[in-house]
């Protein structure tokens, strides 16, 4: 018998990522339930605090961040869950192929099924709260350089629940801490874009997160998976 | 060169120099906590502004200074089981998450006690509170994901691993906090910068932080035997251990 031929990195990582996705196209409420659940947070902030335009365009960036790491959150769980319990990520662990690229594969998925529908959905949810309309595109863009950051890190979190049978409240304490500086940053850039100031420092830091995050955590992530796999 | 670490990774060794060193260290700290405590809440010269109620900083400078220290000792534990994969470093960091999750909880509830009278409120989301707390969360996930396992290697395993993704994190956390602070320019802090303090005053500070220190020594010791024991349990010198000091 011949051993197959190898996979280049490339070859590897969308051959991971085209599975996850259509895995994740066969289950359709999985992709749309954690963007219902961003709408329905959003809702229940102007319910609660009441509906005064002004201070609805104050605290607009904060709510819709808070509610995009809630919403991850909320997704991530099912990132290796399936693949754990029918056992394919043990398969993944055993393969030749470099983890490395096979997780990041895996995280490129999940942030295409709802980093992205965060991002398409965001300019409306700011609508909704009266966001200043210069700080729309500082919104887009912190989003939009933000969100992966958000399916990177919880995928560490993920990954050492995953084993868990009551991971989820969990996963929650272990990353809702580390995701802080980057609502920090991110708040902080679309309330300097709204008084119309400079806001490219913020965005400079929350990019040097992101390429931090995909340079280093895919070692976190695929020690974790080995310790959940045990 | 390291000859003379090696029998130090055998769990029986390492058990029995820190049952050597426990006393010394137990001993040494009650003495200078007595010391630094009596001086510090008794003796010392009574401040200009805050009159006695800042006496609390005898028990907040240390419990603050030393919880982040802790956090690091722990990650160095974790880094030296992983690199040069001593099992027993694993206890050593599994010992230590508690006491600096409490560490940090005295330092936030005594800083929000000596807040009340002299900032005029008990929490302000000033920087090194923010950061502080935040530092008490990633101790109870690393807790909570001790707990979390039942098997207790697993847990180290796994807890090591969000301790040393929390490390990474930690200097972000501190300044993303710091910016975030002075970008929304709130009116408090500055009360922060070190008040140049009087000889007879930081000297029983600095006694009672050097008292804290070796308490943590202690404590660490004593949770440190208890997880070799239990790592072991199914040793003979455990075991034999067990015979010995039941019977006495």
């Amino acid at each position: 018998m011949t051993p197959p031929t190898p996979l280049s990195y490339s070859q590897l990582f969308f051959k991971v990522m085209n599975r996850d996705l259509k895995v994740a196209i066969h289950n359709k409420g999985d992709i749309l339930n954690p963007i219902i659940f961003l709408v329905i947070v959003i809702t229940l902030f102007p319910l609660g605090i009441g509906p005064e335009t002004n201070l609805l365009t104050r605290i607009a960036p904060g709510i819709i961040w808070v509610a995009a790491l809630l919403s991850a959150l909320l997704s991530l769980e099912r990132l290796f869950k399936n693949d754990y319990i029918d056992g394919s990520l043990e398969q993944m662990l055993l393969s030749p192929q470099p983890l490395f690229i096979m997780v990041l594969a895996k995280v490129t998925a999940h942030w295409l099924l709802t980093g992205l529908p965060i991002i398409i959905i965001a300019p409306l949810l700011a609508l909704m709260l009266h966001m200043e309309t210069l700080a729309y595109p500082a919104l887009m863009l912190t989003l939009a350089i933000g969100t992966p950051v958000l399916s990177l890190i919880g995928a560490i979190g993920v990954a050492l629940t995953v084993g868990l049978k009551k991971g989820g409240v969990l996963l929650s304490l272990l990353i809702l801490p580390l995701y802080i500086p980057l609502l920090i940053f991110s708040t902080a850039a679309i309330e300097a874009a709204a008084l119309n100031m400079p806001y490219g420092g913020h965005i400079a830091i929350i990019t040097a997160l992101l390429v931090g995050a995909i340079t280093l955590s895919p070692f976190a992530i695929s020690a974790a998976l080995r310790v959940s796999t045990n | 060169m390291w000859k003379w670490l090696h029998p130090y990774a055998k769990p029986e060794r390492s058990y029995q120099l820190a049952s050597t060193l426990l006393p010394w260290f137990a001993i040494s700290s009650v003495i200078l906590l007595i010391v630094g405590a009596v001086w510090g809440l008794a003796f010392a010269p009574s401040e200009l502004y805050q009159k006695e109620y800042y006496r609390i900083i005898y028990i907040h400078v240390p419990a603050a200074t030393l919880s982040m220290s802790v956090y690091m000792a722990m990650a160095t534990a974790v880094l030296v089981s992983m690199v040069w994969q001593l099992k027993l470093a694993d206890a050593a960091a599994a010992a230590m998450a508690p006491i600096g999750a409490t560490l940090t909880t005295i330092a936030l509830i005594t800083g929000a006690i000596w807040g009340a009278p002299s900032w005029g409120t008990s929490w302000v989301w000033d920087a090194r509170l923010t950061s502080y707390l935040i530092l008490l969360f990633l101790y109870l996930g690393v807790i909570a994901l001790h707990n979390a396992f039942d098997d207790k290697a697993l847990a180290s395993r796994a807890a090591g691993i969000l301790t040393l993704v929390g490390v990474v994190n930690i200097p972000i956390i501190k300044y993303s906090v710091e910016w975030w602070n002075t970008l929304h320019q709130t009116a408090t802090i500055s009360k922060f910068s070190a008040p140049s303090m009087s000889s007879e005053m930081l000297w029983p500070l600095l006694i009672n932080i050097l008292a804290f220190a070796l308490m943590i020594g202690a404590l660490t010791l004593v949770r440190f035997r208890n997880e070799v024991l239990a790592r072991n349990s199914m040793r003979p010198w455990v075991q034999a251990l067990a015979m010995k000091e039941g019977t006495h």
